[in-house]
């Protein structure tokens, strides 16, 4: 019902006037994205109702992880809402279609997949989630410690995969770690036998699942049920505890990088996001029931408080609704640093759209299906 | 690539076969009798694996309440017809036989202690659950257009699919489910290892399949399914009430997926809209037994499950698409060799 109110409440909040800040969300609620744009939407009831003394309406729509619903959804938040802000979308696609209408309006976009824009779009667009090459760097180094040579890879057959294969295929060889296989799979496959197979096939000395959520559990305990005895590293797409609750057992061992948020009731006193991570969990799992936590939610979090950190100085220049507001702001956010999320530290510049550091990701592994700190599982 | 791997993929290949060709002869089987391509058959697999997983979970299942909300829409529009044509004494009778099963399950399952339930009874319990939703969908949505083109059944088709894909998301939430295994159990032959639970997927479908056999060719219900797909107005005219035999096919159909999605839920992880892949799998077996023939399906869906399995070895990334691209031949074979039928007649 509360997924509902949310959404029949967004047309309502539109019609309010232009002097309130407005900012525009489209997120994947529905279609393949929908584990993640879930939390995501889940989140927007969090947000902060104020900022600086000046209202903030929120308007959220569905994208349907469809590119052109996310482009229709970026042309209606800008068109009919004139937004100050767009916030979206969960995939990188989608993400990619709104950039596309962020740049030609003028409008600044926080985008919540790891999508890196090109061109005259990267002065527009600000991407929140960790880059696969932050993670993947991570992943890489435990796995030069760990002695591994030979690295066998399987993924999804989509952007997801294809980034981080491409990633590791540069960041491996750096490291004297081959890869020995790319093999593909989809989110609603029956069987990943064949690509499991032909991974053992290649005998690596670790693999890596490049999936998110539920769906990279699969290949996991697929490889295990064939005898796999070897290290199997995530990527930081898997970190849900929906994940935790289907792979079971055999998850056991599993390494990952994520986002501080994610093991927030662990992180050391001194690091930055504890504070904030602990609130934001906190409060997600009240309303939204135990184990609900998810890092795509927190993500959303973290772009409102990129946003609460620009906002007063572009309502310095100008007021909202207009295209110096805009201007303002996306000049604000470029040059926002030290700003504390649950993902770390996001320090921007005209060059760097991510922001993130080394305190944007932390090494976990699987131990009685919990998340366990690597350095204290050791 | 050596023996251990041929035996393990064709393995894997047979089981996933053994329930597209579930799905298919589910397909073949709804088009023959109502002209109907039952797109949200795959439906039915994940909606029943899911309906167990969230048992098993010790919840219970969403679809209970669309098994309740279906089933009040029947009943009324069946109390409607009943008010028009003056005949109020049958309103009794309606509201017992439409009712009393999803009332029945509602209390059953607001009293049991689901979690410490045998697990054969949580089976029953979503066979109980799942299968009713055929004849339902059927009363609902094919019914009133039953005499309508095969284009129109097929857009009412996808409009149902889209709609149950949303309420599966609503009920079941965006995460994947995996149902306990039924055996552990796995032997060596030679050097290859057989997995139980394969085992048990290939028997039991097989043994739905000779169950199916037994039914449409000795028993008299199915002869007279038989008589309507092969002329609705001849079996009208001998009086096989054919709105019956709709009804009929469809629970034939969704007992079909619940049985598909019980035995493959142990196997995979299921998503709420992993149907309607496992759909265009069995489709795409179907036309190959040209949307007529039963065994040509069954050993098409065979087929498509071992090309499946050993494209995802060879060539991962293309897998769906050699698997879809085997209709193209056969679609050109069918059309080369067998001379076209007017639809209506």
């Amino acid at each position: 019902m509360k997924r509902l109110t949310a959404l029949l409440l967004a047309p309502l909040l539109s019609a309010t006037a232009y002097a309130d800040i407005n900012v525009g969300i489209s997120l994947s609620t529905t279609g393949p994205g929908a584990s993640l744009g879930i939390p995501e939407r889940n989140t927007v009831r969090m947000l902060p109702a104020e900022i600086a003394g000046e209202k903030v309406n929120y308007i959220v729509l569905d994208d349907a992880t469809d590119s052109t619903a996310a482009a229709k959804n970026a042309r209606k938040l800008v068109g009919e809402n004139k937004v100050d802000l767009m916030i979206g979308s969960t995939t990188v696609p989608t993400s990619s279609a709104m950039a596309q209408i962020a740049r030609e309006n003028g409008t600044p976009l926080i985008v919540l997949a790891p999508l890196a824009p090109q061109g005259e779009e990267k002065a527009w667009v600000f991407t929140i989630p960790q880059t696969n090459e932050l993670m993947a760097d991570a992943l890489v180094e435990h796995m030069q410690a760990q002695q591994v040579k030979t690295l066998g890879f399987i993924g999804y057959s989509d952007a997801w995969g294809d980034d981080w294969y491409k990633v590791l295929g540069e960041q491996g060889p750096a490291a004297g770690i081959q890869l020995t296989s790319n093999e593909r799979f989809n989110r609603t496959d029956a069987s990943v036998s064949g690509q499991v197979l032909k991974v053992l096939a290649s005998r690596p000395d670790a693999v890596l699942i490049g999936a998110t959520g539920t769906p990279a559990a699969l290949p996991h305990t697929e490889l295990r049920r064939l005898g796999y005895k070897g290290a199997i590293y995530h990527t930081h797409g898997a970190a849900n505890q929906a994940f935790l609750r289907i792979g079971g057992k055999a998850l056991e061992g599993a390494i990952l990088p994520v986002g501080p948020v994610v093991i927030w009731d662990k992180l050391p006193a001194e690091h930055p996001s504890k504070a904030l991570a602990a609130e934001y969990a906190q409060n997600y799992e009240k309303v939204n029931g135990p184990n609900s936590l998810s890092p795509f939610g927190a993500y959303l979090y973290d772009a409102a408080q990129l946003l609460k950190a620009a906002a007063p100085q572009a309502l310095a220049k100008a007021k909202p609704g207009s295209a110096e507001f805009r201007s303002a702001l996306r000049e604000a956010m470029e040059n926002a640093k030290g700003v504390v999320g649950t993902h770390g530290v996001y320090n921007l510049s005209a060059d760097d759209h991510f922001g993130h550091d080394q305190r944007g990701r932390t090494l976990v592994t699987v131990q009685d299906q919990k998340w366990v700190l690597l350095d204290s599982a050791q | 690539m050596d023996f251990a791997i041929l035996t393990f993929l064709a393995q894997d290949g047979l089981t996933t076969g053994a329930i597209y060709a579930l799905i298919a002869l589910a397909i073949v089987l709804v088009f023959a009798v109502t002209r109907v391509i039952l797109v949200c058959q795959g439906d039915f697999v994940a909606f029943s694996a899911l309906t167990l997983a969230t048992l098993q979970a010790g919840e219970v299942p969403g679809t209970l309440w669309l098994l309740l909300g279906g089933a009040a829409l029947v009943c009324a529009k069946d109390i409607v017809t009943a008010v028009r044509r003056r005949h109020a004494a049958r309103i009794p009778l309606h509201l017992l036989t439409h009712l009393s099963l999803p009332l029945l399950l509602w209390a059953l399952l607001g009293n049991l202690d689901l979690a410490n339930l045998h697990g054969a009874l949580k089976v029953l319990l979503t066979l109980a659950i799942v299968i009713p939703l055929g004849p339902i969908f059927y009363r609902l949505v094919y019914q009133p257009a039953a005499q309508a083109s095969v284009l129109l059944l097929l857009i009412l088709s996808v409009a149902l699919h889209s709609m149950l894909v949303g309420l599966g998301l609503w009920l079941f939430g965006a995460e994947g489910f995996r149902t306990l295994p039924f055996t552990d159990s796995s032997f060596m032959l030679g050097d290859a290892m057989i997995g139980g639970q394969n085992l048990l997927v290939i028997g039991i479908a097989l043994l739905l399949i000779v169950a199916l056999y037994l039914f449409f060719g000795h028993s008299l219900y199915g002869k007279a399914l038989r008589a309507t797909a092969f002329n609705r107005n001849g079996a009208q005219l001998v009086g096989i009430p054919t709105e019956l035999a709709g009804s009929s096919a469809f629970f034939l159909a969704a007992l079909i997926g619940a049985c598909s999605g019980i035995l493959i839920g142990p196997i995979t992880t299921l998503y709420y809209d992993s149907g309607f892949l496992i759909s265009l799998k069995g489709f795409v077996a179907a036309i190959i037994g040209g949307l007529a023939s039963y065994p040509l399906a069954a050993g098409g869906a065979f087929l498509v499950g071992l090309i499946e399995s050993f494209a995802s070895f060879w060539a991962s990334a293309y897998k769906e698409v050699i698997v879809f691209t085997l209709v193209i031949p056969v679609l050109l074979w069918l059309s080369l060799t067998t001379h076209h039928v007017e639809e209506e007649h």
